[in-house]
């Protein structure tokens, strides 16, 4: 099926072409300027080759008009290519909001994948195809690089902070899926497929998965089973801040800074929770580095990122198993 | 100094007579001591740079985590490190007035100056030994053996990851400044140096004030950004 | 090891024996203490072709692996052993020293009226220094070498790779002083010992090229220097300023390798650019058009470069409007490269072109440099840097810069000066095959990798899908002829010095003071210490045609 010796990748995302367009008009201004070059030194080193040894032509005055026209005409251009790119690039990195959510782990050397409700996979990633899908990447232990070469989309998987990266699979199919960041012996060999569905054969896939816990879910339990609810509670007891709706607020620190609480923020606030300590508390919060897996944290924010959305989670996911139990954060 | 190829450019030197400490690529004095001194302010620049990348990670980590360094800087002796601080401005009194000695021609003042500058530095790091000993028995070295009490460990283990960077890099730059003038002393014995040559002093000089103000930048970025967070 | 290469040279002639810098005394002390600029050039010259071969011959077996998909010729660790080895060699060992080190070395005094550098000593202690950090690097290549790629990039260096990092740093780092205190001595040198007369704007372009990398030189390689010593100094006593478990952020490691090691890429080719202009207006007989353009066009290189490094991290999760601020400043920094391609090409109009050897060489730079610096322009765009960041395609563009860009330039520059730095001319027929052969395998080595990289094969890699395979096997092909191509010229250059042509002064016809002096030339550059009079590249006095 793949073609044994193709000159063009794929196209089989809603980003491809969009890439693929400002490209080939890269490709255009850079082969009119090379040819330009080229012709113009044949042209002159044909045209005014040495005929004699002997022979001294006059000098050439410098022309002030040329070099502020071969300096702006340039530059121009290249802001057209500044802009167009600029623009795909901040589309690259805003994911739609209802995009499918899907975490990723890498580690030497494999892709450990968990879709919202559960289905568990390493090196395969199943998605249905016009559904935008949002990934959340980290790594166990060094840089690795996310690079689906079929949807132009590629994102460094760094240790120690979630990134982000979004697609919609336009054309079903299987894709390559690369390790593009240097991460030791087998970073060639970490390398995966990506399968785009069509819509009905994908939810197919996903009832016959063996996953029978939402991400959220699982996070509530590994809530419960860390005690964190006895300081993170809606009541007079509570020792650390409530986290019920906590998710995308605006939080205020200790030393008056404000941020807004993403998924970065309480990845931090669980494995160094001292880093930024909310108005109003104390630095008691011991941390839990090394004792939570990245995929326990994924689905602990998950959970707590579910305690924000008015009734059942998103994706169709059930209510967190702890509902009824005090749910607060230890987010510093 | 070894004229090893002295075949090689004597004649050459002798077609350029001129002071003995004139090389024989300079035409004359005053280039030879524009391009030493030149030479030493582009070398310091480097230094700049080469501090520059850990005073540039010490920035960043400290607007990340403000209170960690408050607290693990608290950690640091600030009396030794003020000692510190008054013996190394000391020393770098001494090494002007040295520089001052040669220009004017006072041998015996020269050796003095050159010499207390060299025992200044080597009290500057005999202390600085003996924090890091301190800091050895606290087990606030970084490695496996670190302990910080506390909620900050870690991010107090890259506090003191940066302090011993830091200051073991200011106290190489030291050590080399010392051999520095321990070559001067031994040239200034041999009275080379007076009013009409003492480039070597005036830019080993320059070396001296770059090392003491390097220290001016650390002493307060480590020793006392705890003293007014509480 | 380098001794051994730096042979005495023959014996002059029975004829008339004139005293020059290579027969002024004999013996391998002579050469070893020498303070000669022109010596200590050759000394580098000895070391960094043994480099540059040791280099190419890692890269020749990075290509015949991937002549399969399978990784089947090395193992994987040995295959990222073999490209790191590759890199940095080639970056640290061959590349930045190359022209700098070896033609800036002979020819800044002697271009300047000078009868050496400003500091002869430091300058010997330079090549010491490089030779003691090579050693170190070489310890660590022949004990099983170091498998982090040149970039070195954190974590994995600090606490992943079990391979001889803490010596190759230190290698690097020792080195990076070379550097540093050579360009000091060109920026030193250049300020003060210039021959009466000669102003700035006098001054040839080669010169003016040095001097800015010399600023490079001395302002960037500092921060790579104490960034390497932090690897080294985290593996070695467990410090954590890159350590992610401590809260340590690896990306910091990053913006400090790319700020030096963007620059290091001016490094690499503002020297070349600085012999193109010297070899386009000797082999034009013209003098360059708009030379002040091209001066301060590398200036305005060496400033930008260091302003672009974000540009290696646009997919690092660095915030967009870094990525945007980073991707504009790369635009800037390709107009005053793009000034220089229009002159040289300008320089040509109306004037008496010759296709000499190091002609040759300096066309190939300019189609060369052209497709490097516009494929660049693809990388600085956002949108597409995405697709093709860390695939071939990025391989294939500095691969244009460093090798069809520096390399060309170095190679010109080479020959251009062969005859005052031997005394001898080399075969001008097996010269031009040997330029033809370098400049056809180059593109057939490195152009499929464009295509190769925009279809999505990630660089450093081992093994590859199927589908990549034809085009590999281009690049392989490719890979082979240029390897011949480098070999060609090292056997005729040695050659040449036993029994190649005695060369006069001036064999090109030139403007230079250098050469003004015989060749080659007294130990001391110059009989007189000249006196400067005349614009550069000043070929043909009185008359001057305004264009446009």
């Amino acid at each position: 099926m793949r073609e044994t010796f193709p000159l063009f990748p794929q196209q089989a995302s809603s980003m491809a072409p969009r890439v693929d367009n400002l490209y080939f008009y890269l490709l255009a201004v850079s082969a009119f300027f090379a040819a330009l070059i080229a012709l113009a030194v044949i042209y002159f080193a044909i045209k005014y080759r040495r005929r004699s040894e002997s022979e001294t032509p006059p000098g050439v005055e410098g022309s002030m008009k040329l070099e502020v026209a071969w300096s702006v005409i340039p530059l121009l251009i290249t802001f057209t290519f500044f802009f167009w790119g600029a623009n795909l690039f901040f589309a690259m990195n805003r994911p739609p909001p209802d995009a499918l959510e899907i975490s990723i782990v890498g580690k030497q050397w494999m892709w450990k994948i968990q879709h919202a409700d559960g289905q568990r996979e390493i090196n395969e990633l199943h998605v249905p195809v016009g559904r935008a899908v949002r990934l959340t990447l980290t790594s166990e232990d060094v840089i690795h690089d996310f690079f689906v070469p079929a949807f132009r989309m590629k994102k460094d998987v760094v240790p120690g902070r979630y990134s982000t990266a979004w697609f919609e699979a336009t054309r079903p199919g299987r894709y390559h899926v690369f390790c593009a960041q240097y991460c030791g012996t087998k970073h060639s060999a970490m390398t995966g497929w990506v399968e785009v569905m069509d819509p009905l054969a994908f939810q197919n896939w996903l009832a016959g998965g063996t996953g029978s816990e939402s991400l959220a879910s699982a996070g509530a339990k590994l809530f419960a089973q860390h005690a964190c609810n006895t300081c993170h509670r809606p009541d007079s007891l509570a020792r650390g801040p409530n986290l019920e709706g906590l998710f995308g607020k605006t939080v205020k620190l200790q030393d008056g800074r404000t941020l807004v609480a993403d998924e970065n923020y309480i990845r931090e606030s669980i494995v160094m929770p001292n880093a930024k300590i909310v108005e109003g508390f104390q630095p008691i919060m011991p941390t839990f580095q090394g004792l939570i897996s990245e995929e326990g944290l994924l689905q602990l924010v998950a959970y707590i990122k579910s305690l924000s959305k008015a009734g059942p989670s998103p994706a169709g996911i059930p209510p967190p198993v702890k509902e009824s139990a005090p749910e607060r954060e230890a987010p510093k | 100094m070894a004229d090893a190829t002295a075949p090689a450019t004597s004649d050459a030197s002798a077609a350029h007579a001129g002071p003995r400490e004139l090389q024989h690529q300079f035409d004359t004095v005053e280039q030879q001591r524009d391009a030493s001194s030149l030479g030493m302010w582009v070398f310091l620049v480097t230094e700049i740079l080469f501090f520059g990348g850990l005073f540039l990670a010490y920035t960043v980590y400290r607007s990340q985590y403000a209170r960690a360094f408050a607290e693990a800087s608290r950690h640091l002796d600030i009396t030794l490190g003020t000692f510190n601080t008054v013996v190394l401005i000391v020393s770098s009194l001494t090494m002007a007035l040295a520089v001052f000695s040669a220009s004017t021609g006072r041998r015996r003042a020269l050796l003095a100056f050159l010499l207390a500058t060299m025992a200044l530095g080597g009290v500057f790091l005999g202390v600085k030994a003996v924090e890091y000993g301190h800091k050895f028995h606290d087990h606030l070295v970084p490695g496996p053996h670190f302990r910080f009490p506390g909620p900050y460990a870690r991010p107090a283990e890259i506090f003191y990851s940066l302090y011993f960077a830091m200051t073991g890099l200011h106290a190489a730059h030291m050590v080399i400044g010392i051999g520095l003038l321990t070559v001067l002393v031994l040239q200034a014995r041999k009275g080379r140096y007076g009013p009409g040559y003492y480039t070597p002093v005036e830019v080993c000089g320059l070396y001296w004030h770059f090392v003491d103000i390097v220290w001016i930048f650390l002493f307060p970025l480590l020793y006392l950004i705890g003293r007014h967070i509480h | 090891m380098s001794t051994a290469v730096v042979a005495p040279p023959p014996e002059a002639p029975a004829v008339e024996p004139p005293v020059h810098y290579l027969n002024a005394t004999y013996g391998v002390k002579s050469w070893l203490l020498t303070r000669d600029h022109k010596r200590i050039a050759l000394l580098y010259l000895a070391s960094i072709t043994f480099f540059f071969f040791l280099g190419g011959l890692f890269a020749l077996l990075i290509r015949l692996e991937l002549l399969t998909p399978a990784g089947d010729l090395v193992q994987s660790q040995t295959y990222n052993k073999l490209f790191t080895m590759h890199g940095v060699i080639m970056v640290f060992f061959f590349l930045i020293p190359s022209i700098p080190a070896v033609l800036g070395n002979f020819l800044i005094p002697m271009m300047i009226g000078a009868r050496d550098l400003a500091f002869p000593r430091l300058n010997l202690l330079s090549w010491y220094i490089y030779m003691v950090g090579a050693l170190f690097t070489l310890w660590a290549v022949v004990h099983g070498g170091v498998d982090t790629g040149w970039t070195f990039y954190t974590p994995y260096s600090t606490a992943s790779s079990n391979t001889h990092v803490i010596a190759t740093a230190v290698g690097i780092f020792i080195t990076g002083f070379s550097s540093i205190l050579t360009g000091l001595n060109f920026i030193v040198t250049i300020h003060t010992m210039r021959a009466p007369g000669l102003t700035w704007f006098r001054l040839p372009l080669f010169v003016w090229s040095h001097y800015a990398t010399s600023l490079i030189f001395v302002l960037a390689t500092p921060v790579i220097a104490v960034t390497l010593l932090m690897v080294a100094v985290e593996r070695l006593f467990h410090l954590g300023i890159f350590d992610p478990r401590l809260g340590g952020d690896p990306i910091l490691f990053q913006h400090l390798f790319w700020f030096y090691s963007h620059p290091a890429v001016y490094i690499m080719v503002l020297p070349a650019m600085g012999v193109v202009s010297e070899l386009v207006t000797t082999f034009s007989r013209k003098n360059i058009f708009g030379y002040k353009f091209v001066a301060f066009a590398s200036i305005g290189i060496a400033v930008l470069g260091f302003l672009v490094w974000g540009h290696h991290m646009f997919v690092s999760g660095q915030s967009v409007f870094a990525g945007m601020i980073f991707s504009i400043l790369s635009f800037l920094v390709a107009i005053p490269s793009a000034v220089k391609v229009f002159n040289w090409t300008a320089t040509m109009y109306k004037g008496s072109i010759s296709y000499r050897t190091p002609m040759l060489y300096a066309f190939g730079f300019i189609g060369l440099f052209t497709i490097g610096g516009l494929t660049g322009l693809f990388l600085a765009t956002l949108g597409v840097d995405v697709h093709v960041h860390d695939t071939y395609f990025i391989v294939a563009h500095f691969h244009y810069i460093m090798v069809g860009g520096a390399i060309m330039g170095y190679l010109g520059g080479i020959h251009y000066w062969w005859p005052k730095i031997s005394g001898k001319l080399y075969p001008e027929a097996w010269a031009r095959f040997a330029a033809l052969v370098v400049f056809l395998g180059f593109n057939l080595t490195f152009f499929p990798q464009f295509i190769l990289g925009y279809l999505g094969m990630p660089r450093r890699y081992h093994a590859y899908p199927e589908e990549f395979q034809v085009l590999n096997v281009m690049s392989t092909a490719g890979a082979s002829i240029l390897g011949a191509g480098y070999i060609i010229p090292m056997i005729y250059l040695v050659w040449s010095m036993r029994y190649g042509r005695a060369a006069p002064a001036n064999p090109w016809g030139s403007t230079g003071l250098e050469w003004d002096t015989p060749s080659p030339p007294p130990t001391e550059n110059f009989l007189t210490t000249p006196v400067v009079t005349d614009e550069p590249y000043h070929y043909s006095p009185g008359e001057v045609e305004i264009v446009g």
